[in-house]
């Protein structure tokens, strides 16, 4: 038993037996032509939230598959109350629809072909107004800590975030993991200088190897195949250098702190893919632009993220708040607005690690709870779809 | 700790430090501490170094490699001097 043991929080328990930490009316496009209807009827209907982006039209294959994964894992996300789909044909429009209606949820969809902007939103109108009145009745009840899931990515890193914000998240695992939590983390290019690590921290080998095979194959098929000259300019971002950051290598090991000492990831997801394997810690292959990486463990099942930053990274995400940690004191300084959890003491050997990471869990119960983030309140919604390829 | 590190280093095997403090000037006497142990040193700044970046612990030359994490982050290119700036002007990736 650790003072952790017995953590409690209030969320809302949906109809798969999923826990959300906020209770949204989504109005999700399927496409990029259905942003303006969907806007429509979030402007009508105040309790709700559209989710613009820039995709969904003449994709296929793998790409379109993350697409679909994408859109109906967020709908699906349990912090999400219910969802209006729409789209600009029935098709495409259907198969989201019915891919989130395996939760349980209310789900509503219409398509805008021979009927127009107008009248779609007019229908889809009334049925987001339904949500609301059902959604704004749902009470939080009592839920378990092994009920939380986690996810982790850190930007505009520096070094400070090596020596404080992302040992903090570590010690969170740490301490958390053991309670039968379910923890996400990724950036695969990232880890680029400290793969032979991350290897290592697989539960065995046989995972470690998959592992390995999933970070060659972006080595080999994506930076290769596509390198004008090196990374050096992408990573460290220019953002990183600034901050003292001088080598990939130097970003990556500051990185893997995030899983602090003793966790070990138990499978590898695809993006937005969600866990399969019951409780544990899961490597996402994702991008480790901040608001890809988010939206794809928001997808995934992620109901609160929790973001190392060290030059003041803002990101947020629409359905999942995003608890931002830093250690460096000039960030805390100029950007204090967009710090959740202050942990610069660290810097100054006024607070330990452990003490970090209390602090830290304090504010996932809180954020939990119903705590508006920093990005949260500042209106921070990036919503960004990961593309393979060039579409058709 | 009474008195406030102004470089912390992460492991007793690392040849870096890194800056913790704002606006550190040339000449400074550091209070050095390295995080794994919580042993100190000091040390004295050569250069104006920003929050963040780091300092050389001991003469480096061009060719040797820059520990950090107790790991090797990439081989320097110029020579620093202990006590000097080390960034991306006088070291890099191995990798490319």
């Amino acid at each position: 038993m650790s003072k952790y043991s017995n953590m409690k929080f209030h969320g809302y328990r949906r109809e798969n037996g999923r826990v959300g930490v906020r209770n949204h009316v989504l109005i999700l496009p399927v496409d990029d032509i259905s942003n303006a209807a969907c806007e429509s009827v979030a402007n009508n209907i105040k309790g709700t939230l559209a989710i613009p982006h820039a995709y969904g039209r003449l994709q296929f294959g793998e790409d379109l598959e993350l697409h679909f994964r994408t859109i109906i894992g967020t709908g699906a996300n349990p912090n999400v109350h219910s969802v209006v789909v729409i789209g600009i044909e029935p098709g495409w429009t259907k198969r989201i629809a019915d891919g989130i209606r395996e939760t349980g949820k209310p789900v509503a969809e219409f398509s805008i072909e021979q009927k127009g902007d107008l009248e779609t939103i007019r229908a889809a109108s009334w049925a987001a107004k339904q949500f609301v009145h059902q959604a704004s009745e749902i009470q939080r009840e009592e839920c378990s800590i092994k009920e939380l899931w986690v996810s982790t990515k850190c930007g505009e890193s520096d070094t400070t975030t090596g020596l404080g914000s992302c040992p903090t998240v570590g010690n969170m695992y740490d301490k958390l993991l053991p309670e039968g939590i379910t923890g996400f983390f990724g950036e695969t290019s990232e880890i680029t200088g400290a793969e032979h690590i991350c290897q290592k921290r697989a539960i065995n080998e046989e995972v470690g190897e998959r592992w390995y095979k999933m970070w060659k194959a972006y080595q080999d098929e994506v930076i290769f195949a596509h390198q004008t000259d090196d990374l050096s300019d992408s990573q460290p971002t220019k953002g990183n250098i600034e901050g003292g950051l001088t080598t990939i290598e130097e970003k990556a090991l500051g990185n893997l702190e995030k899983i602090g000492r003793t966790s070990q990831y138990i499978d590898i997801l695809e993006p937005a893919e969600a866990p399969g394997e019951g409780n544990g810690l899961y490597f996402m292959d994702s991008s480790s632009a901040a608001a890809e990486c988010v939206t794809l463990m928001a997808a995934g099942g992620a109901v609160v993220h929790t973001f190392p930053t060290g030059q003041g990274n803002v990101v947020g995400n629409p359905i999942v708040p995003v608890i931002k940690i830093t250690a460096n004191p000039r960030t805390v300084r100029t950007m204090g607005e967009h710090v959740d959890v202050d942990v610069s003491g660290i810097l100054r050997r006024e607070m330990t690690i452990d003490e970090a990471g209390d602090e830290l869990i304090d504010m996932i119960r809180r954020t939990a709870n119903g705590r508006n983030t920093a990005a949260e309140a500042l209106g921070h919604r990036e919503f960004s779809m990961t593309k393979l390829y060039r579409s058709a | 700790m009474s008195e406030i590190p102004h470089l912390l280093v992460h492991e007793q095997a690392d040849n870096v430090g890194v800056v913790v403090v704002e606006g550190l000037t040339a000449g400074t006497d550091m209070l050095c501490c390295i995080t794994h142990d919580n042993s100190t040193f000091r040390l004295t700044a050569k250069h104006d170094v920003p929050i963040g970046h780091k300092v050389a612990l001991k003469d480096l030359k061009a060719g040797d490699t820059c520990m950090k994490y107790g790991e090797d982050i990439g081989k320097i290119i110029a020579d620093v001097a202990q006590g000097e700036h080390l960034h991306t002007h006088n070291c890099k990736t191995k990798r490319w």
